[in-house]
């Protein structure tokens, strides 16, 4: 499947939900700024990469997807599981790209921060996609070799 | 006070657009890449190097890449919560939280800070 934009996505998302996000967010951004005061910028550090609004993330994931699923009568509770296990496969390969952001930004800093914050984001966004790209080839390769692999893996089922 | 209110409002602006792109990509696993975003290292590098210098910034930086090594691992155990013991996201992600803590110190003191 193709990298698709859908705008309309947005409308299964309450106006709460946003909140949610966005108090976490702002939330852990000062927890940041406090680990660091207090501790150093050693501990502080460690803390720009806090899973802080993944639990309201994959929460939301779940429900929305549970919701869409028992709506069609269906029981959704497992359809939703899937549907934040997978976002999380994705944050894992987003991850790889969170080290090359942070190590490009470590070389880069002392010659512009300008230019180190560009390259840096260039270089979550290039590794990122890479690796979620090549997961992905290797999995149709791996199928496509083996096409008796296990019906009940979650990378065959089709959660969009 | 006036930089924690600063610092929350830019941190949940700018969570809010990665979670606001997050939400409009397909498909799902694409979309999770978006859920290790920098965007709370944006917001505090930017404010870091304003009121602390490059040095202090570089500094963070450096440990930061622990902090993502741990994420990963959060990632991978919150996935292994969902799938295998079938727990919901909630408690999933709750209690990976624990392994986030253990590798991202573990990884500080075996390695420590930028020299």
């Amino acid at each position: 499947m193709l990298v698709k934009m859908s705008p309309s996505a947005l409308k299964r998302t309450r106006w709460y939900e946003y909140g949610i996000r966005f108090v976490l967010g702002g939330l852990a951004t000062m927890l940041a700024g406090v680990m660091g005061a207090r501790f150093g910028a050693a501990i502080g550090g460690l803390f720009l990469a806090l899973p802080a609004i993944f639990c309201a993330s994959a929460t939301l994931i779940e429900s929305h997807e549970r919701r869409a699923k028992e709506k069609a009568g269906f029981n959704g509770r497992r359809r939703g599981q899937e549907a934040a296990a997978l976002d999380a496969a994705g944050a894992a390969l987003g991850s790889i790209g969170l080290v090359a952001f942070a190590a490009v930004f470590y070389v880069t800093v002392s010659v512009s921060s300008a230019a180190a914050f560009a390259a840096a984001i260039l270089a979550w966004v290039v590794v990122s996609v890479s690796a979620w790209w090549s997961t992905r080839k290797f999995r149709t390769v791996s199928h496509h070799l083996s096409p008796a692999a296990s019906p009940r893996s979650a990378h065959r089922r089709s959660v969009p | 006070m006036t930089e924690y209110v600063v610092r929350f409002i830019a941190g949940g602006v700018i969570v809010s657009a990665f979670a606001i792109l997050g939400d409009m990509l397909r498909p799902k696993s694409f979309a999770g890449l978006l859920g290790a975003a920098p965007s709370v290292a944006l917001a505090t590098l930017a404010i870091a190097i304003v009121q602390h210098g490059t040095a202090y910034a570089a500094a963070e930086s450096w440990t930061m890449i622990y902090g993502a090594i741990a994420l990963a691992c959060y990632s991978v155990v919150v996935c292994h919560l969902l799938m295998r013991l079938r727990l919901t996201a909630l408690p999933a992600t709750i209690l990976a939280f624990s392994a986030w803590l253990v590798v991202a110190f573990a990884l500080l003191a075996s390695f420590g800070g930028a020299a």
